[in-house]
C-alpha cells in the first residue's frame, strides 16, 4: 500500500486546488490519446482523431477528460485509501470497459507532464516524486480488482 | 538490437526441435499469460479463456505460425512481418508491454517443454529473437 507523509499529502492537496480540472482533464486525455496512439482504441465513437489538432479540439475527448480527472479528485482526497475508493471503478474498467491498466500508467505520466508544464518552477523535484507516488497508487487501485 | 549468427542458429535449432508442437505451445503460451498477468485478457473479451478453449487453441496456432515465418526471414523480419506489424499498430493496438508478457511466457512454455535445448545461450537468442519480433509489431505504432 501506497504510504504518504504528512507533508506530501498537504504539497499534492495544495496543488490539486490550483488545478483548471476541466481544462486539464481535456489536455490529459488527448495528450494520451495523441501521444501513444494505440490508446485510441477505446475511443472509436469519439469521432475525428485523425490529428493532434483533432483530438484536442475533439469535444467528446474533453468531456471525457474532465470525467476522468474529477474522479481523480477522488485520489487526492482519500490517498490513505486508494485501494477502497477505486474498487468499484477497477470493476468496471475490468470487467465493462477490457482497459490494459497500462493505460493508466500512461495516462498518470502524462498528467505529471501537464502538471510540469503548467506550474513551471514550482514544480519541484519533490513535489513530482510525491505526485508520481500518487499516480502510481491510482493505477495500481484500478487495476487492483482485475481478474 | 542485432541478432547475431549464433542468435539465428539457435533460434533455428529450437524451432526444428519444437516440430508439429507449435499450436499446441502456442496456445500454453497464451493460457499462461493469461493466468499470470489477467490485464492482458482485456484485449480478449470475445473469447472463451477457460482452459481448453478452441478459441484460444486456436489463436495459439496463428501467433506459432506467425513465429515460424519470423523463424524463416530473420534477416529481414520488418518485411515478412509487415501486414501483422499494420494489423497490431491500426487495428489491434495492444499496448507495446503486452509483448514482453507474452514473450516471457513463451519462454517458459518453451523451457518447460525443451529443457535440454534452452541453455543459457539459446535463452538469451530466443529473448532478443522474440524481442525483435516485439520492436516489428510495434514499429508502426507512431
Amino acid at each position: 500500500m501506497v504510504h504518504f507523509t504528512a507533508e506530501e499529502k498537504a504539497a499534492i492537496t495544495s496543488l490539486w486546488g490550483k488545478v483548471n480540472v476541466e481544462e486539464a482533464g481535456g489536455e490529459a486525455l488527448g495528450r494520451l490519446l495523441v501521444v501513444y496512439p494505440w490508446t485510441q482504441r477505446f475511443f472509436d465513437s469519439f469521432g475525428n482523431l485523425s490529428s493532434p489538432s483533432a483530438i484536442m479540439g475533439n469535444p467528446k475527448v474533453k468531456a471525457h477528460g474532465k470525467k476522468v480527472l474529477t474522479s481523480f479528485g477522488d485520489a487526492v482526497k482519500n490517498m490513505d485509501n486508494l485501494k477502497g475508493a477505486f474498487a468499484k471503478l477497477s470493476e468496471l474498467h475490468c470487467d465493462k470497459l477490457h482497459v490494459d491498466p497500462e493505460n493508466f500508467r500512461l495516462l498518470g505520466n502524462v498528467m505529471v507532464i501537464i502538471l510540469a508544464s503548467h506550474f513551471g518552477r514550482e514544480f519541484t523535484p519533490e513535489l513530482q516524486a510525491a505526485w508520481q507516488k500518487l499516480v502510481a497508487g491510482v493505477a495500481t487501485a484500478l487495476a487492483h480488482k482485475y481478474h | 538490437m542485432v541478432l547475431s549468427p549464433t542468435d539465428k542458429s539457435n533460434v533455428k535449432a529450437t524451432w526444428a526441435k519444437i516440430g508439429n508442437h507449435g499450436a499446441e505451445y502456442g496456445a500454453e503460451a497464451l493460457e499462461r499469460m493469461f493466468m499470470n498477468f489477467p490485464s492482458t485478457k482485456t484485449y480478449f473479451p470475445h473469447f472463451d479463456l477457460g482452459h481448453d478453449s478452441a478459441q484460444v487453441k486456436g489463436h495459439g496456432k496463428k501467433v506459432a505460425d506467425a513465429l515460424t515465418k519470423a523463424v524463416g526471414h530473420m534477416d529481414n523480419l520488418l518485411d515478412a512481418l509487415s501486414d501483422l506489424s499494420d494489423l497490431h499498430a491500426h487495428k489491434l493496438r495492444v499496448d507495446p508491454v503486452n509483448f514482453k508478457l507474452l514473450s516471457h511466457c513463451l519462454l517458459v512454455t518453451l523451457a518447460l517443454h525443451l529443457p535440454a535445448e534452452f541453455t543459457p545461450s539459446v535463452h538469451a537468442s530466443l529473448d532478443k529473437f522474440l524481442a525483435s519480433v516485439s520492436t516489428v509489431l510495434t514499429s508502426k505504432y507512431r
